[in-house]
């Protein structure tokens, strides 16, 4: 055989080969979908397998990003219309924004089987704009108090289901023990508007301050914010670890998995970390509470969901419809309790998983994340009226850069770089700053 | 005649030469050891070293032993090495080529631009030469999101975005300022009279860049190389901006292990170990002719 016959021979079935492939494709919708790496996502992009079975017609690709570089990516790709992306994961913040500047595809066309009835309130209200949802919740978390039972004992403390900012004072006090490297308590202290802000805003709800007055002007100057802030550093100077300004969700994940935090104020989906007796060496000592108050009718607990959403660029709205569908709809917390058990299934989205009794058996925590979901408002998060939407975050554009600016001036108070009162003013001009340059 | 050097000064110089070496390689030690840990072992306070149960779990659910594909080939060093558990969660093999083609088309394409530049500027210096190469440094003081935007749309029109050969053009451009400067500095070492010794002897141009120069900057052009490999290769920001699945390369790849809300610390080392042993390999591989490339025309 000739080397001419040979490549005649070869670039002809090369070119089967790529016919075949443009043909299968051809018949095929690929949708591009971003994620952020965390548990859930995962064991979603895990089961695309499971999706193909009933729709073999869509190839799934996945993006999985760091939160804040999917943020920017996604922010830049529906800006310009790129197209990049079919189904995007975006939380409670981006939706109202997004929403609104019509960057969003209407949800409002998922079959009836999606039973959207059965969202839960809080969550829905978050992800709905002008009566439009334009996400549709994965997972939903609150925070919550997280706390070692027999460190509560030998304080000879008992933790009521509804704490308050006072008890919770005298218990991180009293479970604090540094000779053995067990603070009584742990918080976020990393700068960040996902990380100190989030805990810092959600808990000066509590203690009757506001970002915001309703023209806008902003309130770091109002005594409430001085009683939050002072409180915040105190408690953290007095119960909290060393180096407290440094550590985020995974720094104070790490440390009361390792027995040396006695309380953690945290995101509710931290429940399931630290009561896995794989990675917690606490994980039969852990009792959970509502985030405290101060008995203004407010607590400081914050509202959050990871949705999916299709962006008004994508070419492929249908295909992405059908896997928002499978992934958020009743039917997926089924596949998933079958493959990998019920305490593993997305929480915190629809009421009927919180009326499973498999679920409820399955995961001590549920109840509890069910109230601190259901006792959180953000269309009406602050003791005074506000202008604005969001509990532990405001849903304005301006938001995330000036949260960024503030949390580090936050993080340098609680590092003793500054008082707490040089710190608010420092935040008061940045607001007014920003507010003014925006045009509030 | 050298001056003798005292055992006692050369032993504390080599004592320090390791202790700094140590230091500069402490954290990449750090990421492989991690890699190895459990995310519990991971964590631990006070941190372990050595002694713990190494796993290779973490390879395996980052994609370093591939599954079988779907003719059923292949997967037997994954059946050898993992866990029939623990999934595959990347196709780390993807994102390896992607690297490949994008940091040695940039070079290559690079080269072919950069080697006439700096030639025409070593020997052939006109008025302007100076403040053409101070132009073409001060691209690199913009910070690169100035023009995000810009070349994104750029990209959009032309239907371009995600795609290795406009990764390829974008970190050519983005590097070949310090090709450039590399090499004209490597050419200005060499004696014009050697060139003109060769044009008297009837070359041309082609014939005195390919047989003449290049030889001759061989050191020079090979650390220039493998330097931009690395810089191609470690280069996060356009490459995460621009690329989503199909020109991916390995800094996407490690990006899709980081997490704020989770501890998956094992497996971003595991991500990271494997992103940049490729590099890692060849730079120790090629350390003489980087050094020697690098310190060429030092001394003289």
């Amino acid at each position: 055989m000739s080397l001419k016959t040979v490549l005649g021979a070869t670039t002809a079935l090369a070119i089967c080969a790529a016919a075949t492939t443009a043909f299968a494709d051809g018949h095929a919708t690929t949708i591009t979908i971003a994620t952020v790496n965390n548990g859930d996502m995962i064991r979603m992009q895990g089961l695309t397998e499971v999706f193909n079975e009933t729709h073999p017609d869509i190839i799934v690709e996945w993006v999985t990003l760091e939160e804040n570089v999917l943020r920017q990516n996604v922010t830049t790709d529906i800006a310009q219309g790129g197209g990049q992306y079919d189904v995007i994961t975006i939380g409670t913040y981006e939706v109202p924004i997004w929403g609104a500047n019509n960057w969003l595809t209407s949800l409002d066309d998922l079959p009836e089987s999606y039973n959207i009835d059965d969202l839960l309130p809080a969550i829905r209200g978050g992800l709905t704009v002008d009566g439009t949802l334009y996400a549709s919740p994965f997972y939903g978390e609150s925070s919550m108090v997280m706390y070692r039972t027999d460190l509560m004992d030998a304080a000879g403390l008992e933790m009521p289901d509804a704490p308050s900012w006072d008890f919770i004072r005298e218990a991180a006090i009293a479970m604090t023990d540094r000779e053995n490297d067990i603070y009584g308590i742990c918080l976020r202290g990393k700068p960040g508007w996902g990380e100190n802000v989030a805990f810092i805003t959600a808990t000066s709800n509590s203690f009757g301050a506001r970002w915001f007055d309703e023209d806008w002007t902003p309130q770091f100057d109002s005594d409430e914010w001085s009683n939050t802030l002072n409180f915040y550093i105190d408690l953290l100077n007095e119960a909290g670890p060393p180096g407290a300004a440094n550590n985020g969700f995974n720094e104070n994940l790490a440390l009361f998995q390792q027995g040396s935090c006695g309380m953690w104020i945290d995101a509710t989906v931290a429940a399931s970390f630290v009561t896995n007796p794989n990675d917690s060496e606490v994980a039969d000592r852990v009792g959970f509470a509502l985030a405290p108050d101060n008995g203004l009718g407010r607590r400081a607990n914050w509202l959050w969901a990871w949705s999916l959403a299709i962006p008004a660029s994508s070419d492929a709205p249908e295909a992405a419809m059908a896997f928002i569908n499978w992934a958020t709809g009743p039917g997926y917390v089924e596949i998933v309790a079958e493959r990998e058990g019920w305490a593993n299934v997305p929480p915190g989205t629809r009421s009927s998983l919180y009326e499973n009794q498999a679920y409820l058996d399955a995961a001590p925590f549920a109840q509890m994340t069910l109230d601190s979901i259901l006792s959180a408002d953000p269309t009406n998060p602050t003791v005074d009226p506000v202008p604005y939407t969001g509990v532990q975050f405001v849903a304005i554009p301006e938001f995330a850069g000036l949260a960024t600016e503030i949390g580090q001036v936050f993080s340098s108070a609680l590092a003793g770089l500054m008082t707490a009162e040089e710190a608010l003013a420092a935040a008061q001009a940045l607001a007014v700053e920003e507010m003014d340059a925006a045009g509030y | 005649m050298a001056r003798a050097i005292p055992t006692s000064r050369r032993l504390a110089f080599t004592a320090l030469a390791w202790i700094i070496g140590l230091l500069i390689f402490f954290p990449i030690a750090w990421i492989i050891l991690t890699s190895f840990k459990t995310e519990a072992v991971a964590i631990a306070d006070p941190p372990v070293f050595v002694n713990f149960e190494w796993t290779l779990e973490n390879y395996c659910l980052v994609g370093l032993f591939p599954e079988a594909d779907a003719q059923g080939n292949g997967g037997w060093l994954r059946g050898l090495m993992c866990d029939p558990d623990t999934p595959q969660r990347s196709d780390y093999t993807r994102f390896l080529m992607n690297s490949i083609v994008i940091a040695l088309g940039s070079t290559l394409l690079g080269l072919l631009i950069a080697v006439p530049a700096a030639w025409s500027m070593a020997f052939v210096p006109g008025k302007g030469t100076k403040n053409i190469l101070l132009w073409m440094l001060s691209t690199k003081m913009l910070p690169a999101v100035g023009v995000l935007y810009p070349i994104r749309l750029i990209l959009i029109e032309l239907n371009m975005l995600d795609s290795k050969g406009s990764m390829i053009f974008i970190l050519t451009m983005i590097n070949l300022p310090i090709i450039i400067w590399m090499l004209y500095t490597y050419f200005r070492e060499i004696p014009v009279e050697i060139l003109e010794a060769a044009r008297m002897d009837g070359a041309g141009l082609k014939e005195e860049i390919l047989y003449v120069l290049t030889p001759m900057a061989v050191p020079g052009i090979a650390s220039t190389v493998l330097l931009n490999i690395i810089l191609a290769w470690n280069e996060a920001f356009w490459t995460l901006t621009l690329t989503t699945v199909d020109a991916a390369p390995l800094s996407a790849f490690i990006a899709s292990y980081s997490s704020p809300e989770g501890l998956f610390y094992a497996k971003l080392s595991a991500a990271s170990a494997m992103a940049i042993a490729p590099i890692l390999i060849m730079g120790w591989f090629s350390q003489k002719q980087l050094v020697r490339g690098l310190t060429f025309g030092a001394v003289k």
